[in-house]
Formats: C-alpha cells, structure tokens, sequence
C-alpha cells in the first residue's frame, strides 16, 4: 500500500466490534437489549464527459440498540463512539421502550448461535484508494475520447465490518467488500448509447478496460436508431436486464403477506402458494450466502444464522420468507435469509442453460436484444407487475441476426409471467443489478429468450 | 482556471479566515470540546471552530476554495400496523464532510471522528483526493461569484418542534387510527407511521461565509388494505393526499388522520367493487395532491442543467430539454398557460432553506413562462455554464442555490428546489374543471409512477380514479395508468385551477446522483386538465 493509504481508516475487527459491543451493552438496564454494529469506509469516483467529476470517501460506525423492558420495545441509533455516545443511545432506547406499549409479536433475543464464515471480503477491494479509482476509471475515459465519444460513469467501493451482540451472550461478527463499476458512452449528438457494468466482492475481478470497450461498442452500434411499434414481442434479454426483473420476485416471497391474502403467492381461495408451480420447471431460484459466486452475511438481523434457501425449484414455491414471529403463529421454521420482508434484497441465483447470447440471437426469427432495463417500478402487487423502459442499447434482431439499432420501449410485465414465457436460457453469471450503480446483493441469472413479452409504448429516449 | 480567479480565492479565502477566527472566543480543548459535541446546536462556537480548522488544514494543504458542513442529522420513526407497534426508533448521525478545490478538480472526504486532528485530517485528505482526481488538460471546475461573507441562522416555519412531543402521545394517535379504520369490516389491515427529521447544519467556507440552518421535516402516514372474501383480490388506500412537508408537529395534528382514515377505509373497500377501465384515450382532471408527481417528473427533473449537460447519464439520465444554447428561451414546453417557478421559500416547503450547501442565498426564478422554457436550475458550478445565455437575456449570471447534499457523509451537487406550477388567473376550483368535462377520467393521489432517462415518455398511475360523463362523476375505476409524451401532455393542458385552489404536494426521498442521494422537495400546483391523453388497463391475471 502506498504512503498515503496508511491514512486510510480501515474496518472494525471481530475483538474491536465484541469490545465495542460490550461498552454498549454495559450501560444496558432493560430486560434484553441488542446491540448492533456497523462499521464502514466508502469510496466512490464519478466521472463525466471523459473527467472526473467528484469522489467522494467517508468512514462512520452505526450503532442500533434495540431494548426490550417486560413486553416494550424501543431502539435508537447513533455514530458517536465516546462513553457519552454510547450512554446516551441505550437511555434513548430504554426510555422509548419504556413509553410504547406491549409489543404482542415479541419474540425473545437469541441465545448464542454458531455461524460460517462469510465469503464476501478482498483486501484488493479494500485497499482501493482514490488514485487506484481514478487510474482504473482512466481506463475508461481514455477509450472514450479516443473513440470520440463521450463517457460517464460511477466507481465505489465499500469494506464493511458488521456485528451484532445482545445481553444473552450471541455475539456475531463478519466483515465484507463489494465494489461496483459502471458506464454509460454516449455520442457527442446524444443520439446514442450504450452501457456496461460489473459488480463483485473482488476489485480484481473488475475489467474497466474490457467494460468501456463494451459501452464503447454498443454505443457506436446504438445509432441510427429506428422507431418500432410497440407490441408483444421475443426478447433476448442480457443477463443485466434478467438481474433487473427476476430479483423483483425476492421482494415478493413475505409468507405472512401470502397468508393474509395481500401477495402474488397468495392462494384463491386463502392460504399461499407453497408446492404450487408458478414458472417453467427449467427455472429454480436460491439465495446461498455461501456460494462463492453469491456471497451474502452469515447472520440475519436478528441474529438468526443464514442458511441455502431454496424459494423455487423447477418451477415450484418450495419456500416463502417467514420471519421469527410469524414461523411460531404457523407452526414452521424460521428461514434464514438476511434482510426478510419488505424490501428483501437478498442474494440471488437463477438455473441457467447451455444456450449462449449468440446462439440465442441466432435462433431468432424476429425480436428484440435488450440490455438493461430502467426506472422500474411496481404496477400491481397482485401479479408483481412492473413497468419500466430498455436503455443505453436496444437491437432489432431478424432472421437471426443484429440488423438494426431501435428506438426505446417502455414495459408492463411481470417476472413471473417472464419466466412462463422462455424460449432458452444461458449460462448464469453476476450482474450490477442496482438501477443506481451501487453494489447490491450479489444477484447471478442467465442470459435469457422469451415471447410474448409486453411493450406498451415507445420512447424518444436515448 | 485563470491566474486572476486564483488570485480572488487566494485573497478572499485570507481575508476570509481572519473574519472568521474574530467570531471565536479561543479554540476549545479535546475534553471541553468532547463535552460541548453532546448536545451541540448550530451556530456553536464549538462546531465553527471544527469547521475553521477543516479549511485552514484544506488551504495549508494547497486548496483554492474549501468548503466544510457539519450536520447533527436526527429522526424519528414509528410505524404501526393494527394493534401493534411494529418499529419505534430515535436515530442521529453527527459528522463533517470538508470539499476543497484543487487547480479546478473537486475532492471531498467525511468523517463521523468530529476530534479536531481527525478533521485537519480528512482535509488533507481531500486535498490528496482532488489531485488524484486531476488529470492533464481537463476542464477546470469554475465557480459563479456569489456573494462572501454570510452570517446568519435560519430556521423552518415549524411551530411544533416535534421532537418536543411525548412519545406516547404519537403512538396513542396511530394506534387510535388503526382501530379506527378497522372499524370497517372489509378493512382488514392498516399501517400508520410518523417520520420527523431535526438537521441542524453548520456551513463554513473560505470566501468568509460562515451560517447555520435547522431544517425540520415531519409526514404522517396511513395506508389501509382491503381483501375480498374469496382471496382474488386487494386493494390499499394511501394517505397521500397529507404531504410530507418542511413543517412541525401541527402538520400531524391539523391533518385530522383519526377523521380522514374513515374516509380511507371505504375508498380502499370501493376499490374492490371498481369498474376496470377501458383502455382509450381521455380528458383527464388531475388534483393537484396526484399533479405534483407528474410535474415533479416531467418538469423539475429535465431542467436540471447537470442532467441537460451529460453529468447524469449514468444513473438519473439526461434531458430532452438540450442543448442549454438552443432551448433556452425558445423551446415550447406546453400551452401557453404553463408557467412554473423555482424557488427554496416557500413556508412550509421541503426544499426551503436560508442558504444552499454552496453558501448561497436561493432565489425565485421561472422556468417555465407563458408555455416557454426560459431557466434551469443551478450551483455555482453550473451557473457560468449559461453566461452568454444570462448576458443576452439581462439575467444576472448566478446560481439559483439549488447545491444540496442529503448529509454530511456526501458531496453535495444540483437538486432541485421547490418547482411549482402557477395559478392560472380565473377563479376556477376542482368542481368546476370536472363540470366542464364531457368524458373523462379524475384522479387523486398519487400512485405509480416511471419516466424515461431523458423524460419523454412516462406512465403514471395513482390512487382514485372517478369515471366523469356530462360533467358529473358517475362511478369509480381502477387498474387505471396514463401515459404521456412530455411536450405533447402539457400542450395538452387546457384548464387549470385559481390561486384558491393551489397546494403543496412532495416528495421525502427523491433520487439522483452516485452514489444515490435523497433530497425533498415541495411541488405546488392546482388542479389542471389535459385533452385526449392515452389511458391504458394495469389489471392482469396470474
């Protein structure tokens, strides 16, 4: 490491974060309390119009003491690290507790629990400093100028320690990095566009060069763009665009909102959908924190350790999201996956095929090659119905071959009638899957082929 | 940047730091200081002295131009569902973020570490940054002359500071609600919240300005969900006809939620029984607690110049409304009764404020006059961009004050300010827009919504949706979406509301930039009408 990257803070270890656990929950009066940890340092380098624009690094440890007196919950958060800090968060969550009413869903704080190790962390990631940013977004510009076209896009790292101790003596620890490069090349007359981007735990698995002569190459592709009509069409989606659409179906497995009659995997009639099939039997859907292609955290929230969870297996629910509460009312096991309920964003990955993008194209008699979608927003609950629009490369294909750029087109569909609809799959791989450019859960689908899938209207966007 | 403009910041910065260090009695001491970062509040002798030693450690380092924000970030949240309190918490956040200029390139670096060695630190660091970051025959980075030497407090019109009121108080309110909307028996289940944010942000930066701001934020919250009794259908009620808004407490309790959510409980009960609408093309009366969202998206968001300029492209995307030198004054945005100001001053408003996170006072200015496209929105950074624009027209070359960041852990840039529509100027309410419709659809509340990258094409939906035949509501729809082509919807607008009829709606977390910054913003607007707009059916069939 250079010099100047001694100045560089680094992340919590596992006796820094139990010590700093052990300060809070000193403090501590009420009947339970939990404390959890998270410590971090972030980098990010934007660039715009083949520059730098800003970067910007920042370190900051978040505290959370959730505190249960009798059957009360409070919480409260704070950075401050000192003795004062520290104090003043478990009265604020004490007094909080003290004041709210029973809580008639309390489940007691875990006891000590046995975790794996995680799998996310790198030190190449972590060492990451803003020079290192520069230089590799440099391998972008570059290419861009040269090309005469112009690009932008966005670089961050992130190493993060996080840890969660309560006064039952479970004390859990894990530390991980993620790093996240994209970009956006654009011609000078912004009448083309094309886009790549690459995530991973793993700086050195990060090809920015490799990356900007992708965007390079679809935008020069990307014009003259043509209009079509809007319509059902086959889609040869990239793996981005299959990332985009299928982790929406994560965000949708809540067991208690199946059960009470407010979800897609709600059954007619009551109940959920459990062993029923609701996409092509070629399709399963895991989230593994500890597959090395999808690392996630080795704990929940709560403390629960995190397990292989299997939500879809050819085509069949083998499993909803049931949070601690909820497992106990139904008589199931709680299932460990980090981030449950609303707003689940898990790791995710999808069974793939033995097609390529190529072969797909090739097998083509008419469609459409997209590459990422954008602004994607829910429609209808009921169906996990999503609109959004392509973007930043968008192909005609015909007779099994590329044969022009086309005009942007904006959608209302739903991953699961996606995933009745596929022609071919290819091989899973990971994907920057965050509409903002922010490394996200790790997320590895396929490359896919589907018909029928449902265009409503055509966008003058480049 | 020029040898002259170099030597203005050389200047201007000494002169500034000399101001500055009058304004404080001594430097405080690791323990005193350790004490007094407690319970700091803005203006604190304390916190200017931290930002003092920021840009003195910025300017040793060989910065131009510095500039250090210190936020003591509180909020509250509590959510509820039925009988329940699902989540109650008091959170804060209290750091420094210090940016500096470097030969024209930016650098910025945070740290919650507020010890008065780690501030000159990431100082330094910046400084280290903002070299890295240059690289040879690059634009430098210019700032507009805004005025120096800023002193003062501003505070939001709250009356209620409502981190003063009892927490017991709040939760007995939306528990209160919840039983009440279960009152109605298809109303099977209901969430109500409160959220309250307290920023009290000190601002310093070497051209002498040296001000502090507390900003207070609070929205209350209800959704309620019916199901029907065989399973196949549900349908929510959001209460987002209350806005969120830059105001205090009274904004929770002169909203009545224990009298509104009765009327919340039926409309998302009728919403089983809707008719689903037919696809096809309509007038459409939209109330201006659904307008807000469309404006916000299709207006505020393609006249922010970095956008315009390429800085987005990435991520929040770019503007139909480019380039600045062949739009400006002469693109047609809509009808001629389109007229839509800029402004942070609005009482009450989310995005009001004394001074920007560039140090500067915003100002009022159209953007959109008479139908045509005449201003975007600006910082410092951007404002030079249009100076032969502002030069033609007799406009002073000045940011309007639109530099935000959402804490001090990120840098700041261009957000938008309030942008709202204008009154028209007959005395014309709701009621009288749905009686001058022969067929159409009238929306309220706001739904779903998603918008192209350059803002053409959009597709909103919303909450209530009411089938209007000879100028009288006759029923309710749903699955109801509309989608627009921008230039074309607002050309389309050919009656809106009177001053009496205008309201403030908002957003609470808006995104834009990398890494993903939110920032609230007011809308005002009246209701308005838009002729023959393409309305499509969202209702499928798993």
């Amino acid at each position: 490491m250079s010099r100047a990257s001694q100045d560089q803070p680094r992340v919590m270890s596992r006796a820094e974060a139990e010590a700093l656990a052990k300060r809070v929950l000193a403090f501590a009066t009420a009947t339970e309390t939990r404390v959890s940890i998270v410590n971090g340092v972030r980098g990010n380098t934007r660039f715009a119009v083949n520059q730098v624009s800003t970067a910007g690094d920042n370190a900051d440890t978040t505290i959370v003491v959730r505190s249960v007196v009798g059957k009360k919950v409070g919480s409260a958060t704070t950075n401050r690290v000192d003795d004062a800090g520290l104090k003043a968060v478990v009265e604020s969550s004490e007094r909080l507790a003290k004041l709210s009413p029973d809580d008639v869903e309390l489940m007691p704080e875990l006891g000590p629990q046995q975790y794996r190790e995680g799998l996310g962390w790198s030190d190449r990631t972590a060492a990451l400093d803003p020079a290192g940013r520069a230089a590799g977004v440099r391998l972008i510009t570059d290419q861009a100028k040269s090309a005469g076209l112009v690009s932008t896009g966005y670089l961050e790292t992130r190493a993060t320690a996080q840890a969660i101790a309560n006064s039952k003596g479970l004390f859990a620890y894990t530390r991980d990095t993620s790093v996240a490069l994209t970009t956006t090349v654009r011609n000078e007359e912004g009448t083309g566009s094309g886009w790549a981007g690459s995530t991973s735990s793993d700086w050195g698995e990060i090809e920015p060069a490799a990356l900007g002569a992708r965007a390079v190459d679809k935008a020069r592709r990307s014009t003259p763009a043509s209009a079509i009509e809007p319509g059902r069409y086959t889609v040869i989606l990239e793996p981005t665009a299959v990332g985009n659409l299928v982790q929406l179906i994560l965000g949708a497995t809540s067991a208690r909102n199946a059960d009470e009659g407010r979800s897609f995997f709600t059954k007619q009639g009551g109940g959920n959908k459990i062993g029923s099939k609701v996409i092509d039997e070629r399709v399963s859907l895991v989230s593994d924190p500890f597959d090395r292609q999808t690392p996630g955290s080795p704990f929940t929230g709560d403390g629960l350790p995190t397990d292989r969870v299997v939500w879809i297996e050819n085509g069949v629910v083998r499993n909803l999201n049931y949070d601690r509460y909820w497992a106990e009312k139904q008589g199931k096991q709680p299932t460990g996956v980090s981030g449950g309920g609303f707003g689940f964003s898990g790791v995710l990955k999808m069974s793939g095929g033995n097609e390529t993008l190529e072969s797909m194209i090739a097998g083509c008699q008419r469609g459409l090659l997209v590459t990422r979608f954008w602004y994607i927003r829910p429609v209808d609950p009921r169906t996990i119905l999503y609109t959004g629009l392509t973007r930043d490369g968008t192909f005609l294909i015909e007779n099994g071959k590329i044969t022009r750029a086309v005009r942007n087109l904006r959608f209302n569909e739903s991953p699961i009638f996606m995933l009745n609809n596929i022609e071919a799959m290819g091989a899973p791989v990971r994907v920057s899957s965050s509409e903002s450019g922010s490394p996200g859960s790790s997320v590895v689908v396929p490359p896919l082929r589907v018909r029928d899938f449902n265009f409503t209207s055509l966008s003058e966007a480049v | 940047m020029s040898p002259s403009r170099r030597e203005f910041l050389r200047t201007t910065s000494a002169a500034a730091a000399a101001g500055l260090a009058l304004g404080i009695t001594g430097r405080a001491d690791a323990a005193e200081l350790s004490s007094r970062l407690i319970a700091p509040s803005p203006g604190d002798a304390v916190l200017n002295d931290l930002l003092l030693r920021a840009l003195d450690a910025a300017k040793s380092a060989g910065a131009q131009y510095a500039d250090a924000r210190i936020s003591l970030n509180r909020t509250q949240n509590i959510f509820t569902r039925e009988n329940r309190v699902a989540g109650l918490s008091d959170n804060e956040t209290f750091g420094i973020g210090v940016r500096v200029l470097v030969e024209g390139a930016w650098g910025f670096v945070a740290t919650s570490n507020l010890e008065p060695d780690s501030v000159a630190r990431v100082a330094r660091q910046a400084v280290a940054q903002a070299k890295a970051n240059r690289a040879p025959g690059q634009r430098p980075v210019v700032l507009a002359p805004a005025p120096g030497n800023q002193r003062g407090t501003w505070r939001s019109e709250a009356k209620v500071d409502p981190f003063t009121i009892p927490i017991e108080d709040k939760v007995q309110l939306l528990l209160s609600v919840n039983a009440i909307a279960l009152k109605n028996p298809q109303a099977r289940f209901v969430n109500s919240s409160m959220f309250f944010l307290k920023d009290e942000k000190s601002y310093a930066n070497t051209e002498g300005t040296l001000v502090s701001q507390t900003i207070i934020r609070s929205q209350p919250s209800v959704t309620v969900t019916a199901v029907s009794k065989d399973f196949t259908d549900f349908q929510s009620r959001q209460s987002n006809d209350i806005a969120p808004m830059g105001r205090g407490y009274e904004h929770v309790t002169e909203n009545k939620l224990e009298e509104n959510v009765v009327r919340w409980a039926d409309e998302a009960v009728q919403k089983l029984s809707a008719k689903p609408v037919e696809v096809g093309r309509y007038d459409l009366v939209l109330h201006p607690n659904h307008l807000w969202l469309t404006i916000h998206e299709s207006i505020a968001h393609p006249t922010e110049l970095d956008r315009a300029m390429g800085y987005e492209a990435n991520y929040a995307g770019t503007s139909f409304v480019f380039p600045p030198d062949k739009v400006l004054g002469s693109l047609k945005f809509g009808s001629p009764l389109l007229n839509v100001r800029g402004d942070r001053s609005q009482p009450g408003s989310l995005a009001a404020c004394g001074w920007d996170d560039d140090g500067v006072q915003p100002d009022e200015f159209d953007v959109i006059k008479d139908g045509i496209f005449v201003d975007y929105q600006t910082t410092r950074e951007q404002a030079l961009w249009l100076d032969s624009y502002y030069k033609k027209a007799g406009k002073p070359t000045r940011s309007h004050g639109c530099s935000y960041a959402q804490s001090w852990s990120d840098v700041q840039f261009q957000r938008m300010p309030n942008i709202s529509l204008l009154p028209g100027d007959k005395d014309l309410g709701w009621n009288d827009l749905i009686s001058a419709t022969d067929r159409g659809i009238a929306i309220i509340g706001d739904g779903s919504f998603s918008i192209d990258q350059q803002r053409f094409n959009a597709q909103f939906g919303g909450q209530l949706f009411y089938e209007i035949r000879g100028g009288k509501i006759v029923g309710m729809l749903k699955d109801v979406a509309y989608q627009i082509r921008t230039p074309d919807f607002w050309a389309n607008l050919d009656m809106l509301g009177g001053p009496k009829s205008y309201e403030l709606g908002g957003a609470f977390n808006d995104g834009k930039g990398q890494p993903s910054q939110s920032n609230a913003v007011s809308h005002g607007c009246v209701p308005t009408r838009h002729r023959q707009i393409n309305v499509i059916n969202t209702g499928r069939q798993a």
